[in-house]
């Protein structure tokens, strides 16, 4: 007859939180970044059709890392939420703060009730009518909430895109200084760090990227597809050429959902620590 | 709408289905929607008091055209109740998403309620799925939708819209009509919906020329509510004294615009213009009325 093992809470939550770090530092990083013009979404991301950043509603927009199918079923609650409550009240009545409390009690739930946290890190945000108005949101695995300025970096090595954001940020800049910072963080991550080469150049057909625009009434969520992007980006498509030998997670850009099926390989970014 | 008192999203919500925001609303909320409300047996007739013995505002006269760049949709600004005018500013053609419009006549309540719906059904889906609804299937939606309201339509309350935009996939305007049963049919060239509709029909016929340009259109869709309010009680003419003007759409393969007050003020007052003298609008003939004739009716 089998006795179960006490195990003490403190030791649940900590293996069940590095479980879900271990997850999420799997993917690639996704980096939202406010600008004077509005806010700025970028993600690596070869796949044109499984996407990490999406539109909620009017002025509120959603990115995520970790597991897809974790992170789409999110989104889906999101716009049925922002839907329904724009329906049923008005459309100024959907706000990210709302939005950001309920996705922060559901991933509290799941993170305590089930035996398998959501592997996912969430940014909601909402693009005021100034840039003092704009709100960031981040939520982590366990529904904790932050309220984040300027720039959010999450997923794989978040802590070096952070320390590359932090270094050059600024409030004010405009969309195209905005998109240049965003995607030069996406490129400073730990393998460039290693190489020791500066930021490695992503074509602009890996790259996933999205704006909320200030200007912009009712809808204000738009897609920048490659020929936009190497207009704002004044390039003309670079190649991803360099350092490709040691990019992290090379076996990854199949366009699978990140960090969803991939294994931990030899050439995983270190995990954040706790 | 019900809300999970823990704050948390409610289960229905993070459950992987449909991509339509009624059939999601339909299982979670339903009586957010229009259809789940049920009238008295009696109808509209047990409604009384109020100007327009209790009738509920009625919008009328919606014209459509396809021109050679997509397709122009007015809607003349009155809405009844009974005998009164319940409102001179009315609108009556929405945006339903970038590359499409709906013209709505019938019970204008309902109507107009409808439309927010279906706005937020395409909204909804397009989020969901990445991806924009077809045509037929944006057509498809209002159908069914219109379906929904047959208890209300056998009652008097029938709403009847008429669907128009632009085709991205066959790169063409396209207008669909309904009937109060749901049942759709596309339209060639033209179509107009409402009390008014008839005498707007026969002006389209003889105005109507395959190609025009969208200006053209928007011409000869306000020439055709000019003819509908000239005889229809229900259709408002364009006021001069408040500068109300129809509601012109145009939807392209840029997208949806509406015209400004200006541009349309324009395109009004030369069609008005046109018909000083010459109230029928034949370019051939001048006015052929003497002031001995102008009596009226005479038995």
């Amino acid at each position: 007859m089998s006795v179960p093992f006490y195990v003490s809470p403190e030791q649940v939550m900590k293996d069940k939180a590095d479980f879900a770090r271990k997850g999420i530092a799997r993917g690639r990083a996704v980096v939202v970044v406010a600008c004077a013009d509005g806010i700025v979404f970028a993600s690596e991301n070869a796949s044109r059709a499984l996407h990490k950043i999406s539109e909620v509603y009017d002025r509120v927009a959603f990115a995520a890392v970790g597991k897809y199918n974790e992170f789409e079923n999110l989104r889906v609650a999101g716009v049925r939420y922002a839907d329904l409550r724009g329906y049923s009240y008005d459309r100024s009545d959907v706000t990210a703060r709302g939005l950001a409390n309920a996705y922060a009690q559901t991933l509290g739930t799941i993170f305590t009730t089930e035996s398998k946290p959501y592997e996912v890190e969430l940014v909601v945000a909402e693009v005021g009518a100034t840039a003092d108005q704009d709100q960031v949101y981040r939520l982590t695995y366990d529904g904790s909430v932050a309220d984040e300025h300027g720039y959010v970096a999450m997923g794989g090595s978040a802590e070096q895109i952070t320390a590359h954001l932090a270094e050059r940020w600024q409030p004010g800049m405009d969309l195209p200084a905005a998109l240049r910072l965003a995607v030069r963080a996406l490129g400073s991550d730990a393998a460039a760090a290693a190489a020791g080469s500066g930021p490695r150049a992503i074509a602009t057909d890996q790259l996933e990227v999205a704006v909320l625009e200030r200007a912009r009434t009712r809808r204000t969520f738009r897609r920048l597809g490659a020929p936009a992007l190497a207009d704002l980006l004044g390039t003309g498509g670079t190649d991803a050429g360099t350092g490709s030998g040691t990019e992290p997670g090379a076996g990854e850009s199949t366009g699978a959902p990140d960090g969803g099926t991939a294994v931990p390989g030899p050439d995983t970014p270190p995990e954040p620590p706790a | 709408m019900s809300q999970d008192p823990s704050g948390r999203l409610p289960a229905a919500f993070l459950v992987p289905g449909s991509s339509s925001f009624t059939d999601f609303v339909r299982d979670h909320a339903p009586e957010v929607l229009p259809g789940a409300r049920r009238l008295p047996a009696a109808g509209t007739g047990a409604l009384t008091g109020g100007p327009g013995a209790g009738q509920p505002p009625h919008a009328t006269t919606i014209v459509a055209i396809v021109s050679a760049d997509g397709v122009v949709v007015a809607g003349d600004r009155r809405a009844t109740a009974g005998n009164v005018i319940a409102q001179r500013d009315i609108e009556k053609v929405f945006p339903a998403d970038d590359h499409s419009c709906v013209g709505i006549a019938g019970t204008a309540g309902l109507a107009i309620e409808m439309v927010r719906l279906f706005q937020v059904e395409l909204e909804h889906f397009e989020k969901l799925e990445g991806a924009l609804m077809s045509f037929e299937g944006k057509a498809n939606r209002l159908s069914a939708m219109i379906r929904g309201n047959l208890g209300l339509a056998m009652q008097g309350l029938a709403v009847v819209p008429v669907f128009a935009g632009y085709d991205l996939a066959e790169g063409r305007g396209r207008i669909v009509s309904y009937d109060v049963t749901g049942g759709r049919y596309e339209e060639v060239d033209h179509h107009a919906v409402g009390s008014g509709s008839v005498f707007a029909r026969g002006a389209l016929k003889k105005l109507f020329r395959p190609g025009m340009s969208g200006d053209e259109a928007v011409r000869v869709a306000v020439e055709a509510l000019w003819d509908a309010a000239d005889d229809d009680s229900a259709t408002g003419g364009p006021d001069l004294l408040r500068r109300i003007w129809p509601v012109v759409a145009q939807v392209t393969a840029d997208g949806f615009r509406r015209l400004g007050e200006d541009e349309l003020a324009e395109v009004v007052q030369d069609v008005v213009a046109g018909r000083t003298g010459n109230p029928g609008g034949n370019p051939l003939a001048g006015t052929t009325r003497t002031s001995a004739q102008q009596g009226g009716a005479t038995a």
